[in-house]
């Protein structure tokens, strides 16, 4: 994929500079087994008071992008190729001391499982205030504590005075989370990467989060990237949506294109295989066939044509020829598929818009 | 807390008292009497008796026993009403059947011996084997760390009397860099005690040093693989502040645990460190006392290491509350 | 539990799956209080993980146990299979009183009902093959079936979609999707009545949960099996079950018909539920009912009603007196005293 087709120079987001701009990203793994390609070619990016939602099943590298725009990945492990501009500034081939004034204060992250996130010998608020200390180093302590109480009253804690020296273990599910984004805003950075942030919660805990940061994303007007393998997350909250699959990027749109007249025959599978609050529940699902593939050996042209129903309705291309992203029916809905436009068309309107799943 | 405290002591109590009835009955049991075995070869069964009368062995078991606990916390007065009576007071562990010494008097000597050689031997283990452990996990897959590695799984799967030997005949008999180790008090002179106790120190600190290694760099390499240490990496603390405030401290927890109880059942005797290095240790003391059949030191140490142990198990639950507010009322 | 199953004209025949005759499984007031210590230093108390809890599963029905992690689903789905002696109650299997079923009497019982689990990692032996596995429920059991039990075996294996080649292999070989299904296998040797499912399908992807689902409801229907499904994904029971029981905080709070349920439910906790289920079909989040705050601990649960900590209709009433179970106007039994009417915008 050559980075240049993709979004960030569709003409839609001329006007605003995105914040993040990530370029043909490529991360892999030297293994025994063998290299792990988890990142194959990605880009995309997104704009300060956006929210970019990255759907796909487990192992299709939505972790692994994320970390990799943190900087977080051992260098020494991980080979890491192509641009990440945050702010204008590439952070691949950055120094550690570099990224590292970037964390936490351009960039801040909060991660699925919130209890094992925070660490369990500090206090709550101790931590959220080593967080804003460490890129305000002339901040006394006093200030950087106050700074964190008033940080866990910003996302909703009830008497944040006396909970900011609660231990985290003390917090719930929900409080744990909120704590955890508490100290990721507490340097207001511009852009927040939330990796399956309310998988590990209850739906109605879940609902309350979302809220909380779209709250406070329009307070702090900071771009979002919401990894999550939920497409119900992604529909409520996203204002684009990258669907990846096996490493790659395979379907790219406003949550609207993406969600309500999917291009990509994966995307379509992954709709018609959602249960649904709505609809005819009697109606089989329709799983996709097959398994995600090995990262390892990742099967020649389209990975998905093992599982794809539609394979071969295009010569061998689908086997043999790796699919680019390209624009479809509109501009800036990116689908990397071998189908033609007129295929697509039926297949879409034949078998997929009948469907349960799909938004209506 | 001091509901937590008050219920582990009371609980430590029970446990030395079992363990005192226990080692009581067992010696009881054995069907030779010990009178008999002070008294010499030709003795004749009026003396036997007098020896009997004497130490009180003449009284039934429960009684013996329950005179004895008496003597450790009021003192007690030994064949009270005949020419025997002799006043032994608090604590009162009795007299060896052997010499007619006084047990806490011997005590008196050897405890300091083998604490010395725990105290010392500890810092050691702690201090080269915590760290070595700790740098080889921070480089995992160096050199540094694969020679670390090497000379831990030596060290680990070598044992005390072969390592202690090959010191003593290379640094004394061979060369003699260093005096056979002797001990001198700390409070006499700590230089001659130091120099006296190099290498017990050094045999049984490398020893550990080689467990707590592994030990250290496996439990460093799963804190840093926890959520909470790429939390503090996302944060955008140096690397030295994530290593040293987050990962060290969750790391170093299970370690103080068995460093603690490592230490307190150590300090119940070091009996093949000792005896190789011609110490007169607790441990020493309680081998040869078993062989004599010497029931009041043999009593007096088994109780004495059951008490070490208990305290140690009690500080190690303490300091894991400390350590670990998960474990803290909350 | 006396509400009916609202058939919908001109769906399937109508199963032998409703009142005509016995219910197969009746819980009665069932309870189950663990005495805990809270940290090491802690007084004791007690978790009332599941608290007085009562329904019925007919042959060949379908329930669903929904609810928030915590209100006491697995407890209540390990009781009914005998895996957790209950504190208190009744469990009646075929007119049986089963609550305190002990040797022969378990043993039997095991071959009636059999447990799915939710980790398909977790509960399959990693050093037995697959053959094994699935035989194991015969073995212990003392059962031959005719043609042998490796006939048998392979013709679960390809029942539930596995290649019966993969008799010999070992489950690290298998995907999370198809542990599942030699999970499912092993379910159905001894041919159960009844099939309690623990969250069978949480660890799995969306695209390979919905293998899983299609399998269980193929089953279901051809087997005629019936099945008390606990999950904490609404859309999912939607899927599977036709009654469905709605949990809180140990205590069943509503339980209907799934029509009634999904469109019309009476309890505001359901709606709650319900309405805070980010659905792939709404897009953004308005109409949302926002509940504040956590569910309270189970080892002091709120007075009266339950849920009237989190209730935005709470009154008086809901703190003194605890609401009873009872059907309510949308045709669903629920408990609470200000019942919600008409369905869901
Ligand atoms: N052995 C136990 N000892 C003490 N408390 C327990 C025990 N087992 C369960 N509990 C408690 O009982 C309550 C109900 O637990 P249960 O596992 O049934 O919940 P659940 O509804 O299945 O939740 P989830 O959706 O998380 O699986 C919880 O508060 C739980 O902590
Ligand atoms: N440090 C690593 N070494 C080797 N492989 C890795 C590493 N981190 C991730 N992977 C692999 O990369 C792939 C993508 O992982 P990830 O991004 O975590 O997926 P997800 O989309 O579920 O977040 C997986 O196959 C995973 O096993
Ligand atoms: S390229 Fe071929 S295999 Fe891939 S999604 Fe399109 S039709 Fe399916
Ligand atoms: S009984 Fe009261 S508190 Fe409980 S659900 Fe009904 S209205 Fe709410
Ligand atoms: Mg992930
Ligand atoms: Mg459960």
């Amino acid at each position: 994929m050559t980075a240049p087709a993709s979004a960030p120079n569709s003409p839609t987001t001329t006007d605003k500079d995105p914040y993040l701009r990530v370029n043909d990203l490529r991360v892999q793994f030297p293994t025994e087994d063998g290299v792990v390609k988890a990142v194959d070619g990605v880009s995309f990016s997104v704009e300060r008071g956006k929210t970019l939602g990255i759907v796909g099943e487990s192992g299709s590298g939505k972790s692994v992008t994320s970390l990799t725009i943190m900087g977080l990945h051992n260098t020494k492990r991980a080979r890491i190729s192509g641009e990440i501009l945050v702010g204008g500034r590439n952070v691949v081939g950055m120094t550690e001391e570099q990224t590292r004034r970037l964390r936490g204060r351009d960039m801040a992250m909060i991660f699925q499982d919130p209890l094992s996130a925070l660490h369990p010998y500090y206090k709550v608020g101790a931590q959220i205030a080593e967080a804003y200390k460490v890129h305000h180093p002339n901040a006394s302590k006093a200030e950087a504590k106050k700074r964190a109480v008033d940080m866990l009253g910003r996302v909703g804690i009830p008497q944040p005075a006396r909970r900011a020296d609660s231990y985290p273990h003390e917090f719930s599910g929900g409080m744990r989370q909120r704590a955890m984004i508490a100290m990721a805003l507490v340097n207001d950075p511009d852009l927040l990467i939330a990796d399956e942030p309310t998988t590990a919660l209850d739906v109605t805990v879940q609902a309350q989060i979302l809220d909380l940061l779209e709250d406070l994303q329009r307070e702090f007007n900071s771009a979002i990237i919401m990894i999550t393998h939920d497409l119900g997350v992604v529909a409520q909250v996203a204002d684009e949506v990258l669907v990846m699959y096996g490493g790659r990027a395979v379907e790219f749109g406003t949550v609207e294109q993406v969600m309500r007249r999917p291009q990509h025959p994966y995307t379509w599978g992954l709709l018609a295989s959602v249960p649904s609050l709505h609809g005819d529940s009697d109606a089989d699902l329709v799983p996709i066939k097959g398994n995600p593939p090995s990262l390892i050996n990742l099967p020649t042209g389209c990975a998905f044509h093992p599982r794809c129903r539609y394979a071969g309705r295009n010569g061998d291309r689908s086997f043999t020829e790796v699919p680019e992203l390209h624009q479809v029916l509109e501009r800036g809905h990116l689908v990397a598929c071998h189908l033609s436009e007129a295929d697509r068309t039926k297949f879409y309107a034949e078998d997929i818009a009948p469907s349960a799943g799909v938004a209506q | 807390m001091v509901r937590f405290i008050t219920r582990r002591v009371l609980v430590g109590v029970a446990t030395i008292i079992a363990i005192s009835i226990i080692v009581f009955g067992l010696f009881f049991a054995v069907p030779s009497s010990p009178a008999k075995v002070m008294c010499g070869k030709n003795c004749d069964p009026a003396s036997i008796a007098a020896v009997e009368t004497r130490l009180g062995l003449r009284e039934p078991i429960v009684e013996q026993y329950t005179s004895f606990m008496k003597g450790v916390f009021v003192g007690r007065t030994y064949a009270p009403g005949t020419a025997f009576e002799r006043q032994c007071d608090a604590p009162c562990l009795g007299y060896s059947f052997r010499n007619d010494e006084p047990v806490t008097a011997i005590l008196k000597r050897t405890v300091p011996v083998t604490i010395s050689i725990v105290v010392g031997a500890a810092i050691l283990w702690l201090l080269i084997g915590v760290s070595l452990g700790m740098i080889s996990a921070l480089r995992r897959g160096t050199l540094f760390d694969k020679i670390a590695i090497g000379i831990s799984l030596t060290g680990a799967s070598m044992q005390v009397f072969f390592f202690g030997l090959i010191l003593l005949y290379g640094l004394v008999y061979a060369t003699g860099w260093l005096d056979f180790p002797s001990y001198t008090p700390f409070t006499e002179n700590p230089l001659k005690w130091a120099q006296g106790l190099i290498l017990p120190w050094v045999t049984l600190g490398f020893l550990n040093s080689a467990i707590y290694a592994r030990l250290s760099r496996a439990q460093m390499l799963e804190t840093l693989s926890e959520d909470y240490v790429r939390t503090a990496r996302a944060k955008g603390l140096p690397l030295g502040r994530v290593y040293t405030k987050h990962a060290l401290r969750a790391a170093i927890t299970p370690i103080v645990t068995i460093a603690g109880l490592d230490i307190g059942a150590s300090l119940g005797g070091t009996f093949i460190t000792e005896t190789i290095f011609g110490l007169r240790g607790l441990g020493k003391e309680t081998v040869e006392a078993v062989n004599f059949l010497n029931l009041p030191i043999v009593v007096a140490t088994v109780l004495l290491a059951a008490v070490f142990i208990v305290v140690a198990n009690l500080i190690v639950d303490l300091l894991y509350a400390v350590i670990d507010p998960r474990v803290r009322l909350s | 539990m006396t509400e009916t199953l609202v058939q919908e004209p001109g769906t399937e025949p109508v199963k032998p799956s409703r009142p005509s005759g016995e219910p197969l499984l009746v819980v009665d007031e069932l309870t189950k209080h663990f005495p805990v210590r809270s940290g090491m230093f802690g007084k004791t108390g007690l978790v009332r993980a599941v608290d007085g809890v009562s329904f019925s599963v007919q042959p060949g029905e379908t329930l669903g146990l929904v609810g928030e992690s915590g209100c006491g689903k697995t407890t209540t789905g390990r009781m009914l299979v005998r895996l957790l002696e209950p504190t208190s109650g009744k469990i009646t299997f075929e007119g049986k009183d089963i609550s305190h079923a002990k040797g022969a009497g378990l043993r039997q019982l095991r071959q009636d009902m059999q447990i799915i689990f939710q980790d398909p990692y977790a509960s399959l032996n990693p050093r037995h093959t697959v053959g094994r596995i699935v035989a194991m429920p015969l073995q212990v059991n003392g059962i031959n079936p005719p043609g042998g039990v490796k006939k048998r075996v392979q013709e679960l294996l390809e029942l539930v979609g596995l290649n019966p080649e993969h008799y010999n292999r070992y489950p690290h070989e298998f995907s999370g999707g198809q542990r599942q299904r030699i999970g499912v296998a092993r379910a159905l040797a001894l041919k159960p009545k009844i099939i309690v499912a623990d969250e069978p399908v949480s660890a799995l992807d969306v695209s390979i949960q919905a293998q899983v689902i299609n399998l269980l409801r193929g089953l279901q229907r051809d087997l005629d099996l019936a099945f008390v499904f606990i999950a904490h994904d609404l859309a999912v029971v939607r899927h599977f079950c036709q009654r469905i029981g709605v949990m809180y905080l140990g205590k069943l709070v509503e339980i209907g018909d799934r029509n009634s349920i999904y469109e019309r439910p009476a309890h505001p906790y359901t709606r709650a539920l319900l309405s805070a289920v980010p659905d792939v079909t709404k897009m953004g989040a308005s109409g949302r009912i926002r509940l504040e705050g956590d569910v309270p601990t189970p080892l002091n649960p709120p007075s009266g009603c339950r849920f009237r900590t989190r209730c935005w209709k709470a009154q008086e009433i809901c703190a003194t007196q605890e609401p009873p179970l009872t059907i309510k106007p949308n045709g669903t039994t629920a408990a609470c005293h200000f019942p919600e009417e008409g369905a869901i915008k």
